[in-house]
């Protein structure tokens, strides 16, 4: 077995909760956070439901002292997420070791840059937004309001796997020596861009998400920012630090089949399975429960579905997807759902796969559906995104 | 035992004749303006007409400086494609966004969203290689293909992977150009080649191309250098810089007269140009300087273009007298050091080592 890299502090904020505390209450007592939009004024209001956090901007930018209207939303939900993760694991001086920050983020400042995409040519008044469209500038918003400088600071984005490649990227760097403790996870809010666009594909819910239902009509877009701290093992021994759980394993691999949809027997997604039993040194049977990808999209659910029967041979553990309670929160779903892994292990709990009532006719995987207490020790959590990326985190109780 | 990292081939689409990898900067493309686009290589003996209609621009550039990089390392497929990009195929995305306000979010269709994915590049270049490998996209403002090189290097040396195809791509779009001109990023007036970096005015001329460098931890016979050392900082103190390079030179048990040649990124900033221009006058006063942003012009992934340049140097021996900024000659170049930044931020150290 290899050894795991220690994570000592999560911090996250979602439809479901403003902080880690209020998601693990409102999981283990079946509150969704799905509902009608009210922040964005969209002609598809009512054709769609998302999973919204209720903080208005404002409301984010007076908790962090901020003037109104000076950020995105993706920054705002990263600096609540990231500074509580850095709170919980206890870190007064960010900079007495080497710290890096890694973030995904897929719609960065286009929140901002399509409201005032054209006011810009009108008036001087939100020109403070248009370098926010850089991606990177999400990130670089995060490491300020951590006070991170001359650091190690980039930003992944590879769609709805992005957050998951930040905590592999993480582990690596740690597990390599390059950085003693690391930052990783995601932020994404909610656009037009993003609605109007999965509404092009067709693939959005008009009503609640219902994962590896065979009636499921598509996914629900979620906003959401999670980051976790990630620490090397001199400095949880030299500082005492308590340590959640490890990042165990993990594996990226691309499905190369299309731009967006995956392949129909999930052979990107056995890849990057397979790499992560591999880094772990563990074997399937020894997953306890896994948090799929699970969007309830017909697509994703069949193929990942496939997936899992193929990697577990037929023998697939207790599993459930989130995105009924968080919708999908894109970039930051990989980090979002490591850390309801952490808490599965810390709780010894498995989440109900919400709305699930019908088995798909192609194969018979039933989700867990009710609230289910049970030793955990391994968790398995996937995330797939566009452009056939798929990306496997194993998280382990035990180094 | 850490493996070394070899670069083995070399891609360009850029503003110069840089698809033509026989030439080396021998026929300048000159210009008098604030924003530059690619010399268009002939897509059609790269991609099928049909596909390249819709094709983003991005992703049209990447195909031809991929393939031509696979094709030198004589590959048909590699364990691992890393991309960096600052905006990804922008194009696209500032037109969905356009048709979201102009159709009130109606009659949209999927391309235009799709292609807008920062990972579209690396995505679409693994379809068309059938490459199942591990797959990443940083977009990190200008240390996107340096977080690239970086994760390449990071894998090679642990030996987790033998070939890796890294690139940079970034677009010019009107739309950007035309807001990031209302914040200075951007120069106002048209400024003639051989004077932007000598301009003093404020602001950039706007360039776009598409970099890919097959990266092993095996020589081959199209071997141009050896990648030795490289580092990222979101944020320096500008008094520091200097030591932060001689420190950096020091951990890779290097002193400054160990530098045959220091690539930098001036871009003719006046508010930023001096970050470069104070280490000329200290650390480099006695090292060969070379610049390139005068050729390629200012974008994310900039820095590709200054990579390629090294390679090239390495391989033929020759520096062109245009990207030489100052008197000092290099002669059989062994080391190369890169330097950027943009606007202040992102700073990034490549060191480079012939083979």
């Amino acid at each position: 077995m290899n050894r795991g890299i220690a994570i000592t502090g999560m911090g996250l904020i979602s439809s479901i909760g403003n902080n880690v505390e209020e998601n693990l209450a409102s999981l283990t007592s079946n509150k969704t956070g799905i509902s009608r939009i009210t922040q964005i004024n969209t002609v598809h209001k009512n054709d769609i439901m998302v999973g919204e956090i209720s903080q208005t901007n404002d409301m984010l930018e007076k908790k962090l002292g901020l003037a109104p209207n000076s950020y995105s939303r993706t920054p705002l939900l990263g600096i609540v997420a990231a500074k509580e993760a850095i709170a919980q694991a206890g870190i007064s001086n960010i900079k007495d070791c080497k710290t890096g920050l890694i973030s995904g983020t897929t719609v960065g400042g286009m929140d901002k840059s399509e409201q005032y995409f054209y006011d810009y040519f009108e008036s001087d008044d939100h020109w403070n937004h248009i370098n926010g469209l850089h991606a990177g500038d999400s990130t670089q918003k995060i490491a300020d309001a951590l006070g991170l400088t001359e650091s190690f600071v980039t930003t992944i984005s590879t769609a709805c796997s992005s957050s998951a490649n930040a905590i592999m990227l993480g582990a690596r760097m740690i597990k390599a020596g390059e950085l003693d403790r690391v930052i990783v996870g995601g932020s994404d809010c909610l656009s037009k861009f993003t609605i109007n666009g999965f509404k092009t594909l067709m693939i959005l819910s008009d009503t609640y998400n219902t994962p590896f239902d065979e009636n499921r009509k598509g996914l629900n877009l979620g906003e959401a920012a999670a980051f976790l701290v990630l620490e090397s093992d001199e400095i949880v021994l030299r500082e005492n630090k308590k340590v959640l759980a490890y990042v165990k394993g993990y594996g990226n691999a691309n499905d190369a089949f299309h731009q967006t949809a995956s392949s129909e027997n999930g052979d990107g997604a056995v890849l990057a399975m397979e790499k992560a039993f591999q880094t772990a040194g563990i074997e399937p049977s020894d997953i306890d429960y896994i948090n799929a990808h699970g969007t309830a999209t017909p697509n994703n659910d069949l193929s990942e579905g496939r997936s899992l029967i193929r990697i577990f041979n037929g023998n697939v553990p207790e599993f459930s997807s989130t995105k009924a309670f968080t919708g999908h929160t894109l970039a930051a779903a990989g980090s979002v759902e490591a850390i309801y892994s952490v808490l599965a292990l810390q709780n010894n709990i498995i989440y109900p796969n919400l709305g699930f009532k019908t088995p798909m006719s192609e194969f018979d995987l039933v989700p867990e559906t009710i609230l289910k207490h049970k030793e955990i020790n391994t968790v398995l959590s996937n995330s797939f995104g566009f452009g056939g990326n798929c990306s496997t985190l194993i998280f382990t109780k035990e180094a | 035992m850490k493996k070394e990292v070899y670069i083995n081939s070399i891609g360009s689409v850029s503003v110069q004749k840089t698809f033509d990898s026989t030439q080396f900067l021998e026929d300048i493309v000159t210009y008098n303006d604030t924003t530059l686009k690619v010399v268009d290589p002939n897509y059609k003996e790269y991609i099928p007409p049909a596909a390249a209609r819709r094709m983003a621009k991005g992703i049209k550039m990447s195909a031809v400086s991929s393939k031509n990089a696979m094709k030198e390392a004589g590959l048909q497929n590699v364990d691992a494609i890393i991309v960096g990009t600052g905006l990804g195929c922008l194009g696209d995305s500032e037109k969905f966004v356009s048709d979201i306000i102009k159709n009130d979010e109606q009659y949209l269709t999927p391309t235009r969203f799709i292609q807008s994915s920062h990972n579209t590049v690396a995505g679409s270049i693994a379809l068309d290689m059938g490459c199942k490998g591990y797959n990443f996209t940083y977009v990190n403002t200008s240390i996107s293909f340096e977080s690239s090189l970086w994760d390449a290097k990071l894998q090679l040396q642990a030996n987790e992977a033998t070939h890796i195809l890294v690139g940079g791509v970034d677009e010019m779009v009107d739309h950007h150009v035309d807001t990031h001109r209302f914040i200075g990023h951007v120069k106002d007036k048209p400024v003639a080649m051989e004077e932007v970096l000598s301009s003093h005015t404020k602001g950039a001329v706007i360039g776009e191309g598409s970099h890919f460098f097959v990266l092993s931890n095996k020589k081959g016979k199209s071997t141009y250098s050896k990648l030795t050392a490289l580092n990222i900082y979101n944020t320096l103190k500008k008094e520091n810089i200097a030591e932060v390079i001689t420190g950096f030179l020091k951990d890779n048990h290097l002193l400054l007269k160990d530098i045959d040649g220091v690539i930098l990124g001036n871009n003719g900033d006046i508010e930023y140009d001096h970050f470069y221009t104070d280490l000329c006058s200290s650390i480099f006063e006695n090292t060969p300087q070379l610049v390139f942003k005068h050729l390629s012009g200012e974008f994310d992934t900039a820095t590709g273009f200054g990579f390629w340049l090294a390679n090239k140097i390495f391989k033929t021996g020759i520096v062109p007298e245009i990207v030489k900024l100052n008197d000092k000659n290099i002669t059989e170049p062994k080391r190369l050091l890169l330097y950027n930044q943009y606007r202040g931020r992102n700073h990034s150290l490549v060191l480079l080592e012939k083979c």
